[in-house]
């Protein structure tokens, strides 16, 4: 039987206080909290490899059969996410990729579908990867209520911590929640009229029905991870259903991260997962045009998942951003005045497929001879001279320091100076960087570093990935 | 190291010519590589069809032979065009000495040329980059800074210390400027003005920066056995040499930063072909790649004018100002006289070249008999450098 073999999740560094948003437009939503804000090098398919990189700790990746990548806010309307975010994994390349997007229920109706292809025994091991960077038009109320995320789960149908029991999926056709092929930003109908005839009414009657195909009542629900657009909604679906609200809801973290749309109840799903204890019954519920239950009992396995930074711990680790105006530049929200410094040189896309298989996974080698790691790929060792003998080498989670680093404010950048540091591998080999999520003044020769994807250059529409370094985050 | 074989004194300098360096608005690349050549002829006192082959160092300003064929009109003769980054100037004039010594031709021209305020960019137009475009993002002035941070933490400076020590670089550099007509950047400047300026990549302040310019310089040379029927005072090569480092530092993390290890290689080189055993003793004055200051300090060092790690000790004492024990950068350097990439490399032996001719002006030492060029192009992790030595 299907269910979660290991799960992760990713929260960005960055929060932006909401009063700097409110203050900035003059005090129209005095909303609390603060959201999470992706950096500026950072979207959905950096973050969704972040949780996927947190979900997979432990195991291994070559057992991966199937990636489904699930965001309404992928970098490409057109071009296939699930292979990025595949060739920075390093998984194989013989799975199958796949795209959910569209719907604010993208990432439920990929771990549905995960779950399908393992009981239907298609697949093995699903990788399901959600990230989302929703942007709400400055001035407005989902400005202040969208924050941004990830979440990924491991579906296989062996040693998991948590089976299916149970799903149950409809869907209603009705304009909420939408963004054309020529928005930018997100839009939405009148919101009382999506409450009445919509959050409140079909997600009752959605758990209602899932309840009952497993036998079960609200009762036996030890955790329900329900997407809430705002909590005041959520106390009204949990009435509703008879869901004690603060042992059985699950935090949808809107005081802290914000509605990260189709990742939410999947992040909230990971946040009861860390807190759960075998025997425990969990739901996930998603909304947009329509709704996806999912019930799952968590097993013993659950207790042998450790190490993760999962919600947890990327919530308590954070940086503020200190103000509105670099949240508006980081989104790229401002025409600002370029930099006076050469616009990037073209990409070449033979020279990315070259690389499919280094660059986006920092891949690098080891000298057969004199065993040196060295990135990036070479024909002649860089220590030795050997020729052609080399095994291939994985950089992105052996430990690191910083060897020497400087603040470059010549080199263009949105978040200046450009920190360029040079990093040391405990085994050998050095690659030079940029850091990113640093605080210039805490960036110290010696510091363990990690390493980071993150979206280096955008030229004539291409994305384009690469690695970074950065503190150890927590 | 394999034996030094070498043209030392095959091959004689017997004409220069050198423009301002500076922004030339109203000059295009043309005008800058005819005036520097036009010179050069004059000094030499010759005419443009005497030269039989010809050599032109640019980084980004020029391509092929036509380079030089074009705005000199010169008569089907052999040009070819040579890029080796910052070097290229040094690596022009090293093709023109060893066409001359290979008895190929009597007498041939290099000229060093770039047009760099074109671009509207500040700096340099950069121009590293791989076509897939995963690569850090940096500048000059940020790989440089790593090689001042890491010299400060190694030789226990503090930040005060270390920034006074690269700042007293600059101040040297801005004066002997001054005394430079053809300088670029002409005003003294005081430490306090230099340790206050906006920070570019720290410790890299404004005045640790060299400065970007436009110019172009020429240099005819000639076989060394005839060299005294064209003037009575030639110039005489002594070594020329150049290192290009395989981008070790970019993947060895046995590299530190305060070295480069190319301008070692090629000092030892060109010490071995010049016979010199005591270069500190020896050589008698330098024109040093002065990118910024940290490279001028760290450059003393790997040239063993200075032991390592005790650079700062010769420049608080004055050892390289123009009253020094071995004055360094005695026509204001690339800090003062400007960079325009291509042609830095022939600048620095055309103030060698005036030196040793005795005609420097207010500049003038007292009867140097070895001039040391060293032209970096690079960034400390990966580099092409070349040394170059000229006598009497």
């Amino acid at each position: 039987m299907a269910g979660i073999a290991s799960y992760g999740a990713y929260i960005p560094l960055f929060r932006l206080n909401r009063a700097d948003i409110n203050s900035a437009w003059g005090g129209m939503f005095p909303v609390p909290g603060e959201k999470a804000v992706a950096g500026y090098d950072e979207d959905s398919i950096t973050m969704a490899v972040a949780a996927a990189r947190d979900c997979l700790k432990g195991f291994d990746r070559s057992k991966v059969d199937r990636l489904y990548f699930a965001s309404t806010t992928s970098p490409y309307k057109e071009k296939l996410a699930a292979s990025i975010v595949a060739g920075a994994l390093g998984l194989r390349n013989d799975i199958y990729t796949m795209d959910f997007s569209g719907s604010l229920r993208a990432g439920t109706s990929a771990l549905r579908a995960a779950m399908d292809a393992v009981d239907s025994k298609a697949a093995k091991c699903v990788l399901v990867a959600c990230g989302e960077t929703r942007l709400g038009a400055p001035k407005g109320d989902k400005e202040i209520t969208l924050g941004d995320g990830a979440a990924a789960f491991l579906v296989s149908d062996a040693g998991v911590a948590a089976h299916f029991e149970g799903s149950y999926s409809v869907f209603q056709e009705m304009h909420e929640n939408w963004r054309s092929d020529k928005d930018v930003f997100v839009r939405s109908w009148e919101e009382r009229f999506i409450r009445e005839v919509g959050y409140t009414r079909v997600i009752p009657q959605s758990i209602g029905v899932a309840l009952k195909q497993c036998n079960i009542t609200a009762k036996d629900i030890a955790k329900a991870a329900i997407y809430a657009p705002d909590p005041r909604l959520l106390a009204t679906v949990a009435g509703k259903i008879g869901f004690e609200p603060f042992s059985q809801l699950v935090d949808p973290m809107f005081m802290t991260v914000g509605n990260t749309g189709a990742a939410l109840s999947l992040m909230m799903l990971v946040a009861a997962l860390e807190d759960a204890n075998p025997g425990d019954r969990l739901m996930c519920v998603s909304y947009g045009d329509g709704c996806d239950v999912l019930i799952m009992k968590a097993t013993e396995g659950i207790t042998k998942i450790k190490d993760r930074r999962a919600i947890k711990r990327h919530l308590e680790s954070k940086k503020m951003i200190p103000n509105y105006l670099k949240y508006v530049l980081w989104r790229g929200l401002m025409e600002t005045e370029p930099p006076p410094r050469p616009p990037i040189n073209h990409i070449s896309v033979p020279a990315l497929w070259r690389d499919r298989e280094w660059g986006l996974s920092l891949t690098g080698q080891r000298c057969k001879k004199c065993k040196t790691p060295q990135y990036p790929p070479q024909r002649v060792c860089v220590i030795c001279q050997a020729q052609d003998d080399f095994e291939p080498y994985h950089f992105t989670d052996v430990k690191a320091t910083l060897n020497a680093f400087s603040h470059d404010n010549l080199a263009a950048t949105i978040d200046p100076p450009t920190t360029i540091a040079a990093v040391d591998f405990v085994e050998g080999g050095r690659i030079i960087f940029n850091m990113t999520d640093r605080d210039p003044e805490e960036v110290k020769t010696g510091m363990p570093l990690e390493m980071v994807f993150r979206q280096v250059h955008y030229w004539e529409g291409i994305h384009n990935y690469w690695w970074k370094c950065a503190p150890i985050r927590c | 190291m394999g034996s030094i074989k070498g043209i030392r004194d095959k091959v004689a300098i017997i004409g220069m010519g050198c423009t301002k360096f500076g922004e030339h608005w109203d000059k295009s690349k043309n005008d800058l590589i005819y005036e520097a050549t036009r010179d050069a002829l004059i000094d030499a006192k010759m005419e443009t069809k005497d030269i039989e082959a010809a050599w032109g160092g640019t980084w980004v300003s020029g391509f092929d032979g036509r380079c030089l064929a074009d705005p000199l009109k010169l008569q089907y003769i052999p040009v070819t065009r040579v890029e080796n980054a910052c070097a290229s100037g040094s690596d022009a004039f090293r093709n023109a000495c060893y066409a001359v010594a290979a008895g190929a031709y009597d007498i041939c021209l290099a000229v060093g040329f770039e047009k760099l305020k074109d671009s509207g960019w500040s700096g340099l137009p950069d121009q590293q980059s791989l076509p897939n475009n995963r690569y850090p993002d940096r500048t000059a002035p940020g790989m440089f800074a790593l090689m001042a941070t890491t010299y400060f933490s190694k030789y226990k400076l503090s930040p005060e210390e270390g920034k006074r020590m690269i700042g007293l670089v600059s101040v040297k550099s801005h004066h002997n400027g001054t005394l430079n007509p053809r300088a670029h950047l002409r005003r003294e400047v005081t430490i306090e003005q230099v340790m206050n300026a906006p920070i570019v990549a720290w410790p890299l302040g404004l005045f640790d920066c060299c400065g970007v310019s436009d110019g172009a310089a020429a240099a005819i040379v000639c076989r060394a056995d005839v060299a005294k029927k064209y003037r009575p005072d030639p110039v005489y090569v002594k070594a020329l040499q150049i290192s290009v480092c395989p981008s070790e530092g970019e993947m060895r993390s046995d590299y530190d930063f305060t070295t480069v290890k190319a301008t070692v290689r090629a000092g030892e080189a060109a010490y071995a072909e010049a016979g010199i055993k005591n270069p500190r003793e020896e050589i008698s004055m330098a024109e040093l790649h002065d990118c910024f200051s940290i490279t001028e300090a760290v450059t003393c060092e790997d040239l063993k004018f200075s032991p390592k790690g005790k650079v700062k000790k010769d420049i608080e004492s004055g050892f390289y100002d123009l009253t020094g024990g071995l004055p360094v950068q005695p026509d204001g350097g690339l800090k003062s006289f400007g960079h325009p990439i291509g042609a830095s490399g022939v600048r620095m032996l055309f103030e060698m070249y005036l030196q040793l001719q005795g005609k420097a002006d207010k500049r003038q030492l007292k009867n140097p008999k070895l001039g040391l060029t060293h032209n970096l192009g690079g960034i400390p992790v990966s580099n092409t450098v070349s040394v170059l030595i000229i006598g009497l």
